[in-house]
């Protein structure tokens, strides 16, 4: 069976779906020579006006791309630093989010924004580690946050294809993953997957997480079935199917590489307790509230969601009620 | 739209003024909410753009809004069922004055954030042209767009990617209350020279003379020429908003609106007409006017079960508020 890179995964995407479909146009920073590591090949098989190499102008070439969905087509924007998704908050939030309703269902802004590399890659500190995804889910932005080389592929597919802005966190505790795929495919928005199955907690892990949170499951083998929930969309998120597993196991972890306060975490959980009466108190291991990633590395861990973290978070959840 | 046509441009001006009025009137009369951003003084501007625009070419606007989205094309009536939130309005009710669009006549909307339509702009021209679509595009701003860098982002990606959209600065003095002397450092033909744009400077008062200099501007950008800029130099005669006939702001001195008010682009383009054709444009105009009032308020209030409608193009649906 083929191996797939999580990076070549993404290549691959856009690469197909910009041979299926001539609307689909590429631009970012430095993607010529695919600085990211992503967009290899691209410029070669699909010429410069559809790889459009911009200059560093995140909030005209994010506009651009929210005028030209306007006009039929459906842009793929690369942003090779996660934070400069503040600086085109404006521009997602205000603008491509806002047409359809405010133009009474005349429009509609299919653009996708790619952010390979989002969280902490280790040494790039405090303006280039940030995780922003609950901001998006916050706003009603399509979020997702592929796990695995396939979901990567499948999930970028279904953004490109989505009629509706979408947001797509590469984790860069993701990139370098491997993993055999036979063919890949779309994975559909909005669909959550158990990658683990377990009878006495669920834990719910965001991106990269769920790999730590599928080891912390294996070591507590001998003491507890641990379910391991990856939702891979948090905006929309699949609650019937992480309500379908706390059902069964009536205790509820979440770890999120975002921060604290307001952080997708605490939706998660509020909507679980809405719905399901919990056997024990529910946990949420996160970055801390209003975290800024310092630079040295054991500071930059420090601030990180940690396995041991997540280990005593669902020890004392299993321990509780 | 039309070429040289005196009254075509006559007409325009004159829609939009009493449109305007006519909105004024509903606004005090709690017809329209929120309150409106007159476009009084400034007719002159859209009309001659947009006569220099073909029926396909696209248009952004600003909150301050109603004269371009008319210009180019929209009827006059569902846009004031729009301003009064009625789902006979263009956007059904769901954009108001300052987000009304018309995509089927070229409008991609008044956009209500200072200097962000011109990105959007470049990007739809861009996309038409690149299906062969032999379409230009003008965005309006005003002078306090000027200081805005998404703003100047654009001007450097339309100049830089050679996308033919004509940057129309409506320069009427003020940002909101703001003299152009207390904000703008340099010139606004000094920022379109910097990208290597050239610009125009022209009386917006006057239609004609914008129509020539946008016309001269769009043959250029026609013929293969990147993007340029005209400065309309204008007054707003009335409030920057309809708050400010309850509360009364200290910012222009009455002479200066005085001297602005004197020169009136509807007199100016009237005088060229015969005044039996003015008299006859202007019966017209008001009985367009009248039926769009009668339009407008006969039309239904939107259901609020309807309030998420058209969030997600995809068809998503989004959770509700309540308990």
């Amino acid at each position: 069976m083929p191996r797939l890179s999580y990076r070549r995964a993404l290549t691959r995407a856009l690469a197909d779906e910009m041979t299926r479909d001539e609307s689909v146009v590429v631009l970012g920073e430095d993607i010529r020579v695919a600085a990211a590591n992503v967009t290899t090949g691209l410029l070669k098989k699909f010429g410069p006006e559809r790889v459009r190499d911009t200059p560093l102008s995140e909030q005209a070439f994010t506009s651009f791309a929210t005028g030209a969905a306007l006009a039929g087509a459906r842009p793929v924007v690369e942003f090779q630093i996660p934070s400069l998704l503040f600086l085109v908050f404006e521009q997602i939030v205000n603008h491509a989010h806002k047409f359809p309703l405010m133009t009474g269902g005349q429009c509609a802004v299919p653009v996708t924004y790619l952010v390979p590399g989002s969280g902490s890659r280790t040494g790039w500190a405090g303006q280039h580690s940030d995780h922003p995804y609950a901001l998006f889910a916050h706003v009603g932005v399509t979020t997702v946050v592929p796990a695995t080389p396939a979901d990567a592929y499948g999930l970028l597919v279904s953004a490109i294809r989505c009629d509706d802005p979408v947001v797509v966190f590469a984790p860069a505790g993701a990139l370098d993953l491997r993993e055999d795929v036979a063919e890949p495919a779309p994975v559909p928005l909005g669909r959550g997957v158990v990658r683990r199955s377990g009878d006495d907690v669920t834990v719910v892990a965001v991106g990269h997480l769920v790999h730590d949170a599928l080891a912390v499951a294996e070591e507590l083998s001998g003491q507890a079935s641990v379910e391991v929930f990856d939702p891979r969309t948090l905006y929309p998120f699949d609650f019937d199917g992480l309500v379908d597993s706390v059902r069964r196991t009536g205790r509820l972890v979440v770890v999120d590489d975002g921060n604290r306060s307001c952080g997708i975490a605490g939706e998660i959980i509020a909507t679980v307790v809405e719905r399901v009466r919990l056997a024990a108190p529910p946990r949420r291991v996160t970055r801390p509230d209003g975290a800024v990633l310092p630079f040295a590395p054991a500071l930059d861990r420090a601030v990180q969601p940690g396995r041991d973290q997540l280990t005593a978070a669902i020890q004392l959840t299993l321990k509780d009620g | 739209m039309t070429g040289p046509d005196p009254v075509w441009l006559y007409r325009t001006v004159r829609l939009i003024r009493r449109f305007e009025e006519r909105a004024i009137e509903l606004v005090d009369a709690g017809e329209i909410v929120g309150g409106i951003h007159p476009y009084l003084g400034q007719e002159g501007i859209a009309a001659g753009v947009c006569a220099a625009l073909a029926a396909d070419d696209l248009v952004t606007g600003t909150h301050r809004g109603h004269g371009h989205v008319l210009a180019k094309g929209a009827d006059p009536a569902r846009m004031l069922a729009e301003l009064c939130g009625r789902v006979t309005g263009l956007n059904r009710g769901r954009g108001g004055s300052m987000h009304a669009a018309d995509f089927g006549v070229g409008v991609l909307g008044a956009n209500a954030i200072v200097g962000a339509a011109g990105a959007i702009l470049t990007g739809a021209v861009w996309e038409r042209r690149r299906r062969g679509a032999d379409v230009v595009g003008a965005t309006f701003f005003g002078d306090g767009a000027v200081n805005e860098g998404m703003l100047l982002e654009a001007f450097n990606l339309a100049a830089l990617w050679q996308v033919p959209v004509l940057f129309v600065c409506e320069n009427n003095g003020y940002a909101t209350t703001m003299p152009v002397a207390g904000a703008v450092a340099g010139t606004v033909a000094g920022r379109a020279a910097a990208f290597g744009m050239p610009s125009t400077a022209v009386d917006g008062q006057d239609p004609e003379r914008v129509r020539e200099a946008s016309a001269a501007a769009v043959a250029r950008m026609r013929a293969g020429g990147g993007p340029e800029l005209i400065e309309a130099h204008t007054y707003r005669f009335d409030a920057h908003h309809t708050f400010e006939h309850r509360v009364r702001l200290d910012y222009r001195p009455p002479e200066e609106v005085a001297e602005g008010r004197s020169r009136d682009p509807v007199d100016i383009q009237g005088a060229r007409l015969d005044p039996a054709v003015r008299a006859e444009v202007d019966a017209s105009v008001e009985a367009v006017l009248d039926a769009a009032v009668d339009f407008a308020l006969a039309g239904p209030h939107p259901d609020p079960a309807t309030a998420l409608d058209h969030l997600y193009a995809s068809g998503l649906t989004a959770r509700t508020g309540g308990g």
